[in-house]
């Protein structure tokens, strides 16, 4: 068991939580708000938009990580700006890893957020309105936690995804150890090398058990809280 | 006073409704389904956006679109319960109560959590969860719950609608002890006549979009067109008066309806309390000279007053009893031979045990 979690497979585990962690904390914010624009907003360009959140689901992932790198490395407009006013540089690091996994794993997170804000009951939201509730207090104590259900589903499921993801973050952060070589990354370099057998099954058995678990804790977190809410 | 009048168009809906009632007290809107009753009461909440609409209670103007006003439903401190009660399920009873209380405005005279749940008899449910409660008592949270918000003006949007009749029974004393004990103003939407008659002290009948009538209980009992609505079944005249008499022991008690008095079925009257009585058109009796040696137990003197036709084949005599007036249902060939025509003296029979009286 010892010899199981050797120094290079626990350096990829720590990359792959940290990343997935920072990237699902980025992105939920937005997400809840992206799926309230698409569900209850009304805008000229709406389908536009739902299209272009829904991009990273039918790009390849290596195109999208280009497109980042194009638009967030150190000479791209965003990168440049960061740097300047916040000394943030995301090429070629574990943020920029976490930004790659955040795009990638949005549309995943906005449809299951969208979901549970279909199923929010708008009669409940009218209730609160006559009992003397305005629009922010309305959705802060009914319409929020009443998406609680699928806002920890999407939360987990994109965690788990973002465990893996590949493409994007090796095209625009590389594949540094100890910075942007996640669990997949790494899977991926050992199967390259020709000594790398045994850690890429350990890598796989990993990656395995870590994705079946979050789908595991996705469901049964959602059951906790449907539940709880009486349904 | 609540003075509303209201126009709204929804493709080939259309709502055109004025009417003032007297506040406090309970005023019905009363009519079939689709006649536009909630679409009235939401219009009144501000959850509904009509094409027009002047709306006052009392001192305060709630909407003016001539000049473009319209409070915001959360600032009109109207309180409003749901056929469906709309429960917060993520909040448990006392959540839901609270809910409205924390944010109305501090009232010195306000309605207290304790008298809420005293008067509702919440307080063994105060942990419970929304999901876990019954018909009648989802419907008892959610009125306890739109009272603790402060309102100046409540709305019943068919309260009783979705319970059986067993529930409804147990919910309706609540809403009497409302309207006895507290001073807020109320609409009731129904299209269950027996609720309008045990709580309301004004009617508008609405049918099809538009007022068809409106006014107190008892000239309101009398309009055809409310007989159309309820059915001829449920035509009768509503009489209110107070209990002058009480025999629990017999199970009888005397109502005093001002001009008259009239011996009805009643187990638990109180002397002194008001109360309202229907006596239904086919359950009276005409008869030209004082009845002798009869079971039945009322015999009031009156004139007729009109003679209508009845779509259900027989014919509505309406007899002025002295400052009130009942429906009899008379077949056309009884009318014949009794010649009675408007201005004839008559004697109503009607049996105590046919009416059932309602403490107010």
């Amino acid at each position: 068991m010892h010899e199981f979690f050797g120094p290079a497979e626990l350096d990829a585990l720590r990359l792959s939580l940290a990343v997935a962690t920072r990237s699902v904390l980025w992105s939920l914010p937005l997400a809840v708000l992206v799926a309230w624009l698409l569900t209850r907003a009304r805008f000229h360009g709406r389908m536009l938009f739902d299209a272009f959140v829904h991009l990273p689901l039918v790009l390849p992932p290596v195109a999208v990580g280009y497109v980042l790198l194009v638009l967030f490395g150190t000479r791209g407009p965003f990168g440049r700006w960061l740097y300047e006013h916040f000394g943030v540089e995301l090429a070629f690091s574990t943020n920029g890893a976490a930004l790659a996994t955040a795009v990638m794993t949005f549309p995943l997170m906005v449809r299951a957020v969208r979901i549970s804000l279909d199923n929010v009951d708008r009669g409940l939201e009218a209730a609160a309105r006559t009992l003397g509730a305005g629009a922010l207090d309305r959705f802060a104590s009914i319409t929020l936690p009443l998406m609680l259900p699928g806002i920890l589903a999407g939360a987990v499921m994109a965690f788990a995804a973002g465990l893996g993801e590949f493409g994007a973050v090796i095209t625009f952060v590389a594949n540094i150890p100890g910075r942007t070589r996640t669990l997949s990354l790494a899977l991926y370099t050992a199967i390259q090398s020709p000594a790398g057998d045994a850690l890429a099954v350990r890598l796989a058995i990993i990656s395995f058990a870590l994705g079946f678990a979050g789908l595991l804790i996705a469901e049964w977190l959602a059951r906790r809280v449907r539940r709880w809410l009486g349904r | 006073m609540l003075a509303v009048n209201l126009a709204m168009r929804r493709g080939a809906f259309v709502l055109d409704v004025a009417f003032q009632a007297p506040t406090p007290g309970i005023v019905a809107l009363f009519g079939r389904s689709g006649a536009g009753k909630t679409s009235v009461v939401e219009i009144l909440a501000g959850l509904l956006e009509p094409d027009s609409a002047q709306v006052r209670l009392g001192e305060r103007i709630l909407i003016d679109t001539r000049s473009g006003y319209a409070l915001p439903a959360e600032r009109r401190r109207i309180g409003y319960v749901f056929q469906d009660a709309r429960l917060f399920p993520h909040l448990n009873v006392r959540g839901n109560l609270r809910y409205g209380l924390k944010r109305a405005p501090a009232e010195p005279h306000g309605i207290s959590f304790d008298a809420v749940t005293e008067l509702l008899g919440l307080a063994p449910l105060l942990a419970r969860r929304p999901y876990t409660l019954s018909g009648g008592e989802r419907q008892r949270v959610a009125l306890g719950r739109a009272l603790l918000s402060q309102p100046q003006l409540l709305l019943l949007d068919e309260p009783l609608a979705s319970l059986d009749a067993s529930r409804r029974a147990e919910v309706l004393p609540y809403f009497e002890a409302l309207r006895d004990r507290l001073a807020i103003p109320m609409v009731y939407v129904s299209h269950h006549f027996e609720e309008v008659l045990r709580l309301a002290d004004h009617v508008v009948l609405l049918d099809a979009g538009r007022v068809v009538a409106a006014g107190g209980i008892h000239p309101m009992s009398l309009r055809p067109e409310l007989g159309a609505i309820v059915g001829p079944d449920s035509v009768g005249a509503v009489l209110e008066g107070v209990i002058c008499e009480a025999d629990a022991a017999r199970g009888l008690a005397r109502l005093n309806f001002g001009t008259g008095t009239l011996l009805v079925a009643a187990t638990d009257a109180r002397i002194g309390a008001r109360a309202r009585v229907q006596l239904f058109a086919s359950d009276l009796i005409l008869a030209t000279h004082p009845a002798q040696g009869l079971s039945v137990r009322n015999s009031i003197a009156g004139v007729v007053q009109s003679i209508r036709e009845d779509d259900n084949e027989g014919q509505l005599v309406k007899v002025d009893i002295g400052g009130a007036s009942v429906l009899a249902r008379v077949t056309r060939d009884a009318l014949e031979s009794l010649a009675l025509q408007v201005g004839s003296p008559v004697w109503v029979l009607v049996k105590a045990v046919s009416m059932r009286s309602h403490a107010h």
